[in-house]
C-alpha cells in the first residue's frame, strides 16, 4: 500500500480498541520469567556450547603473538577462534570497526578471541589462559584536542555538514542581545539490562541465530556479509529483547563469535558478552562540544541562531547530529549549523536513544534559558515568543502538527510554574535550595518502509507476523490493537509473531519509528486481508463491515470462523510512502518540566518533581506510551546527574565499563513521574495518524534539570553531567 | 565436581554441578528456571534477585555449593502467566516493566522487601529505630534500589509495589 495523501476517515479511527491504556499482551510472560530471551533458549537445539569472549587490553595497536597452547588444553575447551583461524571475514554495512579484531586493533575492548568449552566455568577458566601479546600503538583519545583537525563529514544521516540561511554573521553581531556559549556532552553508554547475547547453530550452511536485535533484516544481512555467505543461509530469530535503545540495532560481536564458534566446535554455541566488556566492545553514544550562539531583540525575538557541534569517531564512524533540532526548533531569520567529526581511537561511537536530538537539546535547551536570563524574560514566554509553525529554513514547508506553544502553556500550567521565583537560590525548604526548570522536547517522526503478514484461521483468530521487534516499546501489544481493531475481533482473538527474519520485513525498533511504522504496515497488510475476506464471500469490499467477529455487507452476515472454513486466508503487504515527509515536516513535541532540591552545603541534586506534556500523534496505546516517555525521563535524568563513561586518555578507553562505575539513575533517583499526552492526530503521518514518541521523551530532559539546579542555586554548570563537585564552589553562602 | 541438594520452588533438587558454578548458572543453565536474569553477573544489577530461606539475594554473588539443604524461591515459584502473583499482576497493571529483562528481579526483590518491612529490618533511610516500621516513598525507593530498570519504569514499579503494599505511591 502507498501512501501518497493525508490519511481520511478508517477503520482505526472507530478507536474501539486502539487507544485504549491496554495492559501488555506478554505481560503475563514478562513477569513470571517465562519470556523467553536469546540467552535462554534450551529448548531450540540441543547440545549447546558456551562461549566467552577475550577483549582486546589495548586501545590502539598490534597482536603481536597470540599462545592459545595452555588455554587448548585447559578442561572441556572445544576450540578457539581467534583472526588468524577465523577464515576470511568481511564487514557488515553498519559496522565501522570489525567485530572481530587482529592483528589490528581499533579500539579497547574489541574482540579478539571467543573460547568454547562445554560448560561457561570451564570456557571462562580457559580465556584466562590465553596469552597475548600486544604492540601498543598511538591512538587519539581526546576529543577537545581533536577539535582543530576536525573535517566537515559526509552528509550523513542528520543532514549535511553546514547549513546556513540569511547572513548568520552580521545578524548575530548586529543583535542587541547575545548568548555565545559552549556546552559539553560526555560519552553515554546504553547500558541496557540484557547483554548481547547469542546463541548460534549451523545445519550444513545454514545458520540460525537466536540473539537479541533491534533490526532484524539489518542483522541477517550483515551477519551474511560479515560470513560471505548467502543471505539466505541466515536466519535470525528475536522475540524478546532485554532492552537495545540503540545498542542492538546492528550485528555486534556476541552474535558473530557465537556463528564463528559454532562453525569451528562443530556444535551450537551460546554466548553472552559480559558485561564489563560491553561499554568498550560495542558502540555508545559519541561525546559533544557544541557552541551555540544566539541573537535576540530585546523584545525576546530571535535574530540569529548559530549551533556548531564536534564529535569523534573510529574510522568509518558517523558524528552526532547534535545540531540538527537547531535546524527547526524555533523562529529566527539568520542561521547556520555545522558538525565536525574527529578522527579518535576509542571505541565505536553510534545512535543511542534519539541520537543527535538528545545531545543536541542537552545544549540548546540550557542556552536558552540563559538567553531567557539575559532578556529577562520568562523561559517559557521566551520559548512561546520563538515558535514557528513551518520549517524556518523553507518556510513554505508548514509542520504537519507542531503543538509545542501548547505543551508549554499546560505543562506551565499543571506544574504550578508561576510559583517559581526567575531569582535564583531563593526558595528554600529546610536545607534544601529549591529550582524549577523548564525546557522543549523535539524529535522528529521518521517514516520508513514496513511490512507484514496476517492470517485468518477457522476459529476466527488472527495472527500477524512481522519482523518488527519489541525492545519493551509494546510493539506486540499496539500491533495486537492494530490487528483487532481493522479486522473487528477482541484482542484476546489476535496473535502476534516478532522477530523473526522469516517473517516480512519491517521497519524495525529504532529512532522511535518503530510504532509508527510497524502498525501502518500491519494495517496495510489487514486492508488487504479484508479485501480477500470480502472476495472470498462475495462482498463488495468496500461496503463490508468488520465488526464483531462477523463481516457484514447489507443484509448478509458471516462470521470470520466461517468465511476461513474453507483454510486460512493470508494476505501480506506493506506500507510505503510518498513524498509528504519532504512536503511537510514531521515532527514530535513536548516540554518538560523539573523541580530539583539542591543541599545547600554538599550541593548534592535531588529530583522532587517531573512533568512532561507531549503531542506526538494519535497515542495508541497510552499505558506504554506514558511508560516510555517516563523511561526516557528517567534516562534523561541520568543523562543530567551521573552518567559519564570516563576516558583514560592514556590507555585510550571507557574506565568506568560496568554497572557500579557507569551509574545510571535507580529507585531512590527518580521520584513519582508525571506524563500527559495532547489529543492529536496527524493524518500527514500515517493511516494510524500516529508519530514516534519513545525518543521524545528524553529530548530536553537533561537541560530541563540542568535549568532547575541554575534556578536552585544560581550556578550555571555547561559541562554534563551535572555533579556537585561542579557546584560546590560556587554555591551561594 | 560436587554434589549439592537443595529445594527450589518446593521441589528438591540433587545437582552435581562444578564447584564454580554460581546458584544464578545453576538455576539458569543446569535447572533451566531462566526466570532469573544474569544482567551483570557482579551483583550490580539485581536482575538475578531470588529469596534463599526467606531472604533476598543476588544469585549471582554466592555459588550453588553453599545452598546445600537450602530453599529457594525463583519468580517461576511465585505464580505462572494463569496464576499471577499479586505482585506479578500488580505490575502488568501498573506497566512497571518495559523490556521484562529486570522484571523478575524487581518481584523477588519487592518480595523481599515487603518481608524486610514486616518483619521490622531497618534500612539506610530509617529515621526511626523505635518506631514501627512503614514502607514510605522513600524506604520503598532505598530498598529497590539495587535493582535496576534501564528502561526506567521505576514510578510504575513503586505504584505497583505501593498497591500490594496496601497503600499510595
Amino acid at each position: 500500500m502507498r501512501f501518497e495523501h493525508p490519511a481520511t476517515f478508517n477503520p482505526i479511527d472507530q478507536l474501539k480498541v486502539i487507544g485504549h491504556p491496554t495492559s501488555r499482551i506478554e505481560g503475563p510472560l514478562k513477569t513470571t520469567g517465562t519470556a523467553p530471551y536469546a540467552y535462554e533458549r534450551h529448548d531450540v537445539v540441543p547440545n549447546q556450547a558456551y562461549g566467552y569472549v577475550i577483549g582486546s587490553a589495548i586501545g590502539k595497536g598490534r597482536i603481536a603473538a597470540i599462545d592459545l597452547e595452555a588455554a587448548k588444553g585447559a578442561p572441556g575447551v572445544l576450540a578457539i577462534v581467534t583472526a588468524e583461524n577465523a577464515g576470511k571475514l568481511g564487514k557488515g554495512e553498519r559496522n565501522a570497526a570489525p567485530l572481530l579484531g587482529g592483528p589490528e586493533i581499533a579500539h579497547y575492548h574489541q574482540a579478539v578471541a571467543i573460547v568454547v568449552a562445554g560448560t561457561f566455568e570451564q570456557a571462562r577458566a580457559a580465556a584466562q589462559l590465553v596469552r597475548i601479546d600486544y604492540a601498543k600503538g598511538d591512538g587519539r583519545f581526546d576529543l577537545a584536542a581533536g577539535r582543530d583537525e576536525a573535517i566537515a563529514p559526509h552528509p550523513s544521516f542528520g543532514g549535511p555538514a553546514d547549513t546556513a540561511v540569511g547572513d548568520f554573521a552580521a545578524a548575530f553581531a548586529a543583535a542587541p542581545v547575545q548568548l555565545d556559549a559552549t556546552y559539553a556532552t560526555p560519552d553515554q553508554s546504553h547500558a541496557m539490562m540484557e547483554p548481547h547475547a547469542s546463541i548460534a547453530a549451523w545445519d550444513g550452511d545454514k545458520l540460525t541465530v537466536w540473539t537479541s536485535n533491534q533490526m532484524i533484516a539489518w542483522g541477517a544481512e550483515d551477519m551474511a556479509k560479515t560470513l560471505g555467505i548467502p543471505r539466505d543461509n541466515v536466519r535470525l530469530v528475536s522475540p524478546y529483547i532485554g532492552g537495545g535503545f540503540g545498542g542492538k540495532l546492528f550485528l555486534r560481536a556476541d552474535v558473530l563469535l557465537a556463528a564463528l564458534g559454532a562453525r569451528a566446535a562443530r556444535r551450537p554455541v551460546k554466548v553472552a558478552l559480559q558485561r564489563p566488556l560491553m561499554f568498550n566492545n560495542t558502540t555508545h553514544r559519541p561525546a559533544t562540544i557544541q557552541r551555540i550562539r544566539i541573537g535576540a531583540e530585546r523584545d525576546g525575538r530571535i535574530t540569529a541562531i548559530g549551533h556548531e557541534s564536534w564529535s569523534g569517531n573510529v574510522s568509518g564512524g558517523e558524528p552526532e547530529t547534535a545540531v540538527s533540532q537547531t535546524r527547526l526548533l524555533y523562529a529566527g531569520a539568520n542561521r547556520m549549523t555545522a558538525t565536525r567529526l574527529a578522527a579518535l581511537d576509542l571505541p565505536e561511537g553510534n545512535a543511542m536513544r534519539a541520537p543527535g536530538e538528545a545531545s543536541g537539546m542537552m545544549a540548546l535547551e540550557i542556552a536558552i534559558d540563559e538567553l531567557a536570563d539575559k532578556l529577562g524574560i520568562d523561559p517559557v514566554a521566551l520559548r512561546i515568543a520563538n515558535d514557528t509553525q513551518v520549517d524556518p529554513e523553507h518556510p513554505q514547508r508548514k509542520f504537519s502538527q507542531r503543538q509545542l506553544v501548547q505543551c508549554l502553556n499546560e505543562g506551565a500550567a499543571r506544574f504550578g510554574w508561576s510559583k517559581r521565583n526567575p531569582k535564583p537560590s531563593q526558595v528554600r525548604d529546610g536545607r534544601w535550595l529549591i529550582g524549577m526548570g523548564v525546557a522543549a522536547a523535539f524529535r522528529n517522526n521518521l517514516v520508513t518502509k514496513s511490512a507484514a503478514r496476517v492470517r485468518l484461521d477457522r476459529q476466527g483468530r488472527v495472527t500477524v507476523e512481522t519482523d518488527m521487534t519489541d525492545i519493551g516499546t509494546g510493539s506486540y501489544t499496539i500491533i495486537a490493537q492494530t490487528a483487532a481493531e481493522m479486522m473487528g475481533v477482541p484482542l484476546e482473538e489476535v496473535s502476534v509473531r516478532l522477530g523473526d527474519s522469516d517473517f516480512p520485513v519491517s521497519c524495525g525498533s529504532g529512532g522511535q519509528w518503530g510504532g509508527n511504522n510497524s502498525t501502518a504496515g500491519v494495517y496495510a497488510a489487514c486492508v488487504k486481508l479484508r479485501e480477500a475476506i470480502a472476495q472470498k464471500l462475495g462482498f463488495n469490499s468496500a461496503e463490508a463491515v468488520f465488526a464483531d467477529g462477523v463481516v457484514r455487507s447489507g443484509n448478509r452476515s458471516v462470521s470470520l470462523a466461517q468465511a476461513a472454513a474453507g483454510g486460512d486466508l493470508v494476505a501480506e503487504d506493506a506500507i510505503e510512502y510518498g513524498d509528504l515527509a519532504k512536503t511537510y515536516q514531521q515532527s514530535t513535541f513536548g516540554a518538560h518540566f523539573v523541580e530539583v532540591g539542591v543541599d545547600a552545603d554538599t550541593a548534592e541534586i535531588r529530583v522532587r518533581r517531573m512533568l512532561a506534556v507531549c503531542a506526538a500523534g494519535r497515542i495508541l496505546n497510552p499505558k506504554a506510551a506514558r511508560s516510555q516517555v517516563i523511561g526516557a525521563m528517567t534516562m534523561g535524568v541520568g543523562a543530567a546527574l551521573m552518567e559519564d563513561l570516563v576516558v583514560d586518555k592514556r590507555h585510550g578507553l571507557f574506565i568506568n565499563h560496568d554497572l557500579a562505575a557507569y551509574e545510571v539513575p535507580v529507585h531512590a533517583d527518580i521520584p513519582h513521574q508525571d506524563m500527559i499526552f495532547l489529543d492529536e492526530t496527524d493524518p500527514i503521518s500515517s493511516p494510524m495518524k500516529a508519530k514516534g514518541v519513545a525518543e521524545l521523551g528524553i529530548c530536553g530532559v537533561a537541560a530541563a534539570v540542568a535549568n532547575a539546579v541554575h534556578n536552585a542555586t544560581g550556578v550555571r554548570v555547561r559541562d554534563y553531567p551535572i555533579t556537585l563537585d561542579k557546584l560546590i564552589a560556587a554555591m551561594p553562602v | 565436581m560436587t554434589r549439592v541438594s537443595f529445594d527450589v520452588n518446593g521441589e528438591t533438587h540433587q545437582l552435581e554441578l562444578d564447584t564454580r558454578t554460581t546458584l544464578l548458572d545453576a538455576l539458569r543453565e543446569h535447572l533451566h528456571l531462566t526466570g532469573t536474569k544474569k544482567g551483570c553477573d557482579h551483583g550490580q544489577c539485581g536482575a538475578c534477585t531470588v529469596i534463599v530461606d526467606g531472604r533476598r539475594i543476588n544469585s549471582c554473588l554466592t555459588l550453588a555449593v553453599m545452598h546445600h539443604g537450602d530453599e529457594i524461591t525463583t519468580i517461576e515459584g511465585l505464580g505462572t502467566p494463569d496464576g499471577l502473583h499479586p505482585l506479578q499482576a500488580a505490575f502488568v497493571e501498573h506497566d512497571g516493566y518495559q523490556c521484562g529483562y529486570c522484571t523478575p528481579g524487581q518481584i523477588c526483590s519487592a518480595v523481599g522487601v515487603l518481608a524486610e518491612v514486616k518483619a521490622g529490618i531497618p534500612s539506610h533511610v530509617t529515621a526511626d529505630l523505635n518506631a514501627p516500621l512503614r514502607l514510605t516513598n522513600a524506604e520503598l525507593r532505598e530498598r529497590m534500589s539495587g535493582n535496576i530498570c534501564r528502561c526506567g519504569a521505576y514510578s510504575n514499579i513503586a505504584e505497583a509495589i505501593s498497591e500490594v503494599a496496601g497503600r499510595s505511591a
